[in-house]
């Protein structure tokens, strides 16, 4: 069966070809793909990680940004409430100041009010004395015109010196 | 889809319609061509040749250098002189092909003293040889491109063909070479690559009918025993002092090896039904193919002396099966690279066996023995 007998020829330049093609690919070929792929799977490989490095970081900003404005806000309620408690203290301070001011005018004011009073009601007593001596004076005067009226008095008054003894 | 129905049916119509051309042709230049020789065409297609035959003319060869060492010395000639079955001067000696009878059926034999001795060596380019190189430059011009291609733009991802080729050379890589050579798979990976992207090429090469294909490379036993020997050469000179002990010195009861050396005695002889395992199998299943495809294609022609309805018939059966058995072909042929591939990389990988890892020298043999039963 010819067909079961290798041919010489067909032998030899198979070796041949196969020869020439290994030492091709062998030299030229393989190395560089298999040096391509592994480089691509490298890089991807980097990629890979570059990536879930930066997405880790971008996670951690956000984290970090949200910190940072959740402090802010912690520290802009703390400013607000102090300067809330400032004020009232304020407030308190200013009223209490012009509670005692006021109490101190008033109580000046009294004084003076008082002294015033007394001075007016000196004066007054004083007026009031002075009228009623010149009133007196005046009636006394007016009673006292006739003999009659005065020998009068001067008996009553002496009775009642009299009657006092 | 529609498109690819139609144009089946077509194509099974013109089946139909062309044996009855011919019939008809036939009958009226006589009932000299009663049968056909089937035996013969399916060994001319599946064997080798001088020169390459032209697409659809049966007569016309493209002409291909015979190179032959005869009586005195060196010739080298067009095959175009011989092919016709006439006889060739070249210089004193005289060449002409064997005929049918001859004890070198189609071979270049020289003629001295009118008889036919077979040159020393006739290392003709023929049309197998052709083909095998057609096959080599296949190969390097799609693996080149490859790597010209990561050379330049390696960071890129593969696209198009670049791609389809990296996909399959990782396939083999990283599927078969590395899982079974481990850390030796970069120093193996090359040899073993190069054989499957060339066992691939060849068996598709094969399955074009025409020009540049149709030379049936794989299922010639002279290419897979080159690639087999090779496989043999590779796994023997590279192989462990482990792997030799095995061989010579197994671990096996003492009586297996003393008196009588049974077990070095079957080791040895398995060496060598390796390669030869290799061979076969290659071989005998694109051969199988092929003739399968041709049997078919020449059962039309066959039932051709009953009549044009059942030539007709024939044909369109025969078509469809045809075309069904080149696209099961095209499956097989990458099964078959794979698998010379793998069972290389195994034979390989036995050789390279160290004696401390026992567990892995079992797994490892194991699918290299069913391998062959299962797939052969």
């Amino acid at each position: 069966m010819e067909l079961f007998t290798p041919d010489f020829g067909l032998i030899f330049w198979m070796f041949v070809s196969f020869a020439i093609l290994f030492v091709i690919l062998w030299r030229w070929g393989w190395p560089a793909i298999m040096k391509g792929v592994s480089d691509r799977a490298d890089l991807i490989d980097k990629g890979v990680e570059y990536a879930q490095n930066a997405k880790e970081q971008l996670d951690h900003a956000r984290e970090e940004a949200d910190k940072y404005i959740a402090d802010a806000r912690r520290q802009q309620a703390d400013m607000l409430r102090e300067a809330d408690k400032m004020k009232t203290q304020i407030i308190e301070e200013a009223r209490a100041a012009a509670q005692t001011e006021a109490k101190k005018v008033m109580d000046a004011a009294k004084v003076s009010i008082e002294q015033d009073r007394k001075e007016a009601q000196q004066q007054f007593r004083n007026e009031v004395s002075t009228f009623a001596l010149d009133i007196a004076q005046k009636v006394v005067r007016n009673q006292m015109k006739d003999e009659k009226a005065q020998e009068k008095l001067v008996n009553s008054l002496l009775d009642e010196i009299e009657k006092q003894n | 889809m529609n498109r690819n129905i139609f144009t089946t049916i077509a194509l099974a119509l013109l089946a139909m319609i062309l044996p009855l051309g011919a019939f008809a042709s036939e009958h009226n230049d006589g009932e000299k061509k009663d049968g056909i020789d089937a035996q013969g065409i399916i060994f001319e297609h599946l064997g080798d040749g001088y020169g390459w035959e032209v697409p659809f003319n049966h007569h016309k060869r493209m002409p291909l250098p015979v190179i032959v060492w005869g009586s005195d010395g060196l010739h080298v000639f067009s095959s175009s002189r011989v092919t016709g079955g006439e006889i060739y001067r070249d210089g004193n000696a005289e060449f002409k092909i064997a005929g049918k009878d001859s004890e070198y059926k189609g071979k270049v034999v020289e003629i001295i003293d009118g008889k036919e001795v077979k040159p020393t060596i006739d290392i003709s380019i023929t049309k197998n040889v052709c083909g095998v190189f057609i096959a080599v430059l296949l190969v390097i011009w799609a693996i080149m491109s490859v790597a010209h291609w990561h050379r330049t733009q390696g960071m890129k991802g593969p696209r198009k063909m670049v791609g389809a080729i990296e996909f399959v050379i990782l396939f083999i890589y990283d599927g078969v070479i590395k899982p079974t050579l481990k850390d030796k798979a970069n120093k193996f990976a090359p040899y073993l690559l190069t054989v499957f992207f060339f066992i691939l090429i060849m068996n598709l090469l094969g399955l074009i009918v025409i020009f540049p294909g149709g030379a049936n490379l794989t299922g010639n036993i002279a290419v897979t025993l080159v690639l087999a020997i090779i496989t043999f050469l590779i796994t023997n000179l590279f192989a462990t002092k482990h792997y030799w002990k095995e061989i010579f010195n197994p671990d096996v009861p003492w009586w297996l090896k003393y008196p009588l050396p049974i077990m070095p005695i079957i080791e040895i002889f398995g060496v060598f039904t390796k390669p030869a395992a290799l061979t076969v199998r290659l071989f005998a299943n694109m051969m199988g193919g092929h003739m399968i495809v041709i049997v078919l294609t020449l059962l039309i022609f066959i039932f051709a002396a009953m009549g044009p309805v059942v030539t007709g018939a024939t044909a369109v059966v025969s078509v469809i099966f045809s075309v069904f058995m080149l696209l099961i072909d095209v499956l097989v042929s990458f099964i078959q690279a794979y698998v010379f591939t793998m069972l290389s990389t195994l034979f390989i990988a036995l050789g390279q066996e160290e004696g401390h890892h026992e567990k892995g020298h079992d797994k490892a043999e194991e699918p290299a023995k069913t391998q062959p039963a299962t797939q052969g």
